[in-house]
């Protein structure tokens, strides 16, 4: 059995943000164990640019930014195990994990932070008839296919959902010489970036159908062609608008959802609508000690929100060893409305810094009101010029209002049009 | 004439209006966050600018491919060109992360740049 202050689950950018955090608040014992071939999590395959202007400045890809965190895990001297594979974590701290060099390990940690992404809602979860040809495969998928092996998985596409990835694989493939034919979204908004759909879609005269989806596959050994319809608000398709396109390829960007298979494994309760953990403001769970951050908390479209939410993780842990964690006296943060839902959960009055409230809205709305209550009074009102649901917001809770609060009270968050 | 644009400098995408007189001079710019999007929506009307990131192949690497960017905004119409000249380039493995793959790609004086590591096999 190995023994650490601190295991880390996941070697994406939440997982190494959290153990450099917790190295800098004095940790020495740290271990990270990524089951992929190399630290970066999925930024590996992200080779557009767009990430690290909130928090560098800067414009950089997703390896690139990547990069500058492995070189501090390397500098650091950060310890990690790569081809590792977590198979469970128990509610006393104890990791088990599998590589092909040491086998089984059983590793007991005194914190544990849990950073494993977020996966892509496959095929199976949508309910598409038609024939199980190949040329059928997640956004996500096509995209390693493309930036780290190599070849392109089609020619001539139809792009199910809206979502980023999509649209991003849009532009991608679009470059590399296929045609996309469109992008169907069955929403009447897309779920991703005003920024992708201008850059990935406008800027290559890739039509975009909202209340749109696809009804049919063709094709026996490959995709021949996909049937589309316009869908009601009940989101039924609408008889006589159907339409067939002749492609070899259909990409799915339905959304994603957090990893959580390991949370579920250990008992830690979830939230129904991130289908992430339920947290505290430092991240913790409701298992002392064991902590979850980034895309397998809730899904972040930046990956920058996901640094500085692991930092916040990674310094949770930390005073969680060190015992400077104190007894707790928790208000609980409740999405009202159109807001879908808040983390964290629930916030510990005897926070001494301010604490910010990260949430999304279930639809979009021009010149809104934010609108905090505190067990019914108004305690913050913020104006937005924009809402939509593929953009987080955040409020922050000054420390002052915290000290106010009593435990066992509610804060809210409405949106107002 | 007011041109309606998103800047895409960064994910906030912000929409700013261009105001252009009849003789094709912009009067002014709004809606614009930061400087940023000024320089963008200014560039949008006269000549549209866009950042390019793709792969370029690599002999003897861990990997087939590595990707890279371009290391300043290329013109818009000359995207297709350029992605012609980084698909025809190759390259000896091991890349370092900010290595020059393709130097004035096109004659546009814009290097194209590594964004990875790709270590030899
Ligand atoms: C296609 C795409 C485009 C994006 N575009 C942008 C963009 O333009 N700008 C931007 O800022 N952000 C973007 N993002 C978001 C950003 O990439 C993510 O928010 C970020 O990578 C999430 O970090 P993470 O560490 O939580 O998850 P991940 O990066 O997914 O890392 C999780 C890691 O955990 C590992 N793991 C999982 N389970 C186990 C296990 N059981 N054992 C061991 N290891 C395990 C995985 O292998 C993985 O390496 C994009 C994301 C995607 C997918
Ligand atoms: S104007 Fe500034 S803040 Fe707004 S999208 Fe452009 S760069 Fe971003």
């Amino acid at each position: 059995m190995l023994n650490y202050d601190l295991v880390v689950v996941g070697g994406g950018p939440a997982g190494m943000a959290a153990a450099i955090k917790a190295r800098e608040c004095g940790i020495d014992s740290i271990l990270i164990l990524e089951r992929a071939e190399a630290l970066g999590g999925i930024l590996e395959q992200c080779i557009h640019t767009g990430f690290g202007l909130q928090y560098f400045g800067e414009q950089l890809s997703g390896p690139e930014y990547a990069d500058r965190f492995i070189e501090l895990v390397n500098e650091k001297k950060i310890e990690y195990k790569l081809d590792t594979m977590v198979l469970d974590v128990t509610e006393d701290k104890t990791v088990y994990a599998v590589n092909k060099k040491d086998g089984l390990l059983e590793i007991k940690a005194k914190a544990v932070i849990l950073a494993m992404g977020c996966r892509e809602r496959p095929r199976g979860a949508l309910n598409i008839a038609g024939t199980r040809a190949s040329g059928i495969m997640t956004a996500g998928t096509a995209q390693k296919y493309v930036n780290i092996d190599g070849y392109m998985p089609g020619k001539k596409v139809v792009i199910l959902g809206s979502g980023d990835i999509g649209l991003i694989m849009a532009r991608r493939m679009t470059l590399e010489g296929a045609k996309v034919e469109c992008v169907c979204e069955l929403m009447p908004y897309s779920s991703g970036l005003t920024r992708n759909i201008v850059q990935c879609l406008n800027d290559f005269d890739i039509p975009l159908y909202l209340s749109t989806t696809v009804i049919d596959i063709q094709g026996k050994d490959r995709v021949t062609g996909v049937t589309i319809a316009g869908v009601d608000e009940n989101r039924c398709p609408i008889p006589g608008t159907e339409r067939t396109i002749e492609c070899d390829t259909l990409l799915l960007s339905v959304g994603l959802i957090p990893e959580n298979e390991l949370t579920k494994n250990a008992g830690i309760g979830l939230d129904r609508v991130t289908n992430g953990a339920i947290v505290d403001e430092y991240r913790e769970t409701d298992h002392e000690g064991i902590f979850a951050c980034g895309n397998v908390l809730h899904v972040h479209d930046l990956v920058d929100f996901v640094t500085q939410e692991s930092q916040i993780a990674g310094e949770g842990a930390a005073r969680y060893i060190l015992g400077k964690k104190g007894s707790p006296e928790y208000i609980t943060t409740k999405g009202v409305g159109a807001v879908r839902y808040i983390v964290p959960q629930k916030v510990n009055i005897k926070n001494e810094g301010d604490v910010n409230l990260f949430f999304r809205v279930g639809s979009t709305f021009k010149n809104a009101t934010v609108k905090v209550t505190y067990n019914g009074e108004t305690l913050i009102t913020r104006k937005r010029p924009r809402l939509a649901p593929g953009e987080m917001e955040n409020v922050t809770i000054k420390n002052e209002m915290l000290k106010g609060f009593a435990g066992g009270g509610v804060i809210e968050i409405t949106v107002e049009a | 004439m007011i041109k309606n644009i998103t800047c895409v400098t960064c994910p906030m995408g912000c929409s700013v209006n261009v105001e252009i007189s009849e003789t094709g001079e912009i009067i002014s710019i709004t809606g614009n966050t930061c400087k940023r999007g000024d320089l963008y929506a200014r560039n949008e009307v006269t000549h549209p600018k866009r950042s390019l990131a793709t792969t370029v192949r690599v002999e003897g690497g861990v990997y087939n491919v590595v990707p890279c960017k371009s290391s300043e905004d290329l013109p818009k119409e000359k995207i297709f060109d350029c992605m012609q000249a980084i698909n025809s380039a190759r390259v000896n493995a091991p890349v370092k992360l900010g290595d020059i793959l393709v130097a004035d790609v096109c004659g546009t004086g814009v290097n194209i740049i590594a964004t990875n590591h790709c270590p030899a096999k």
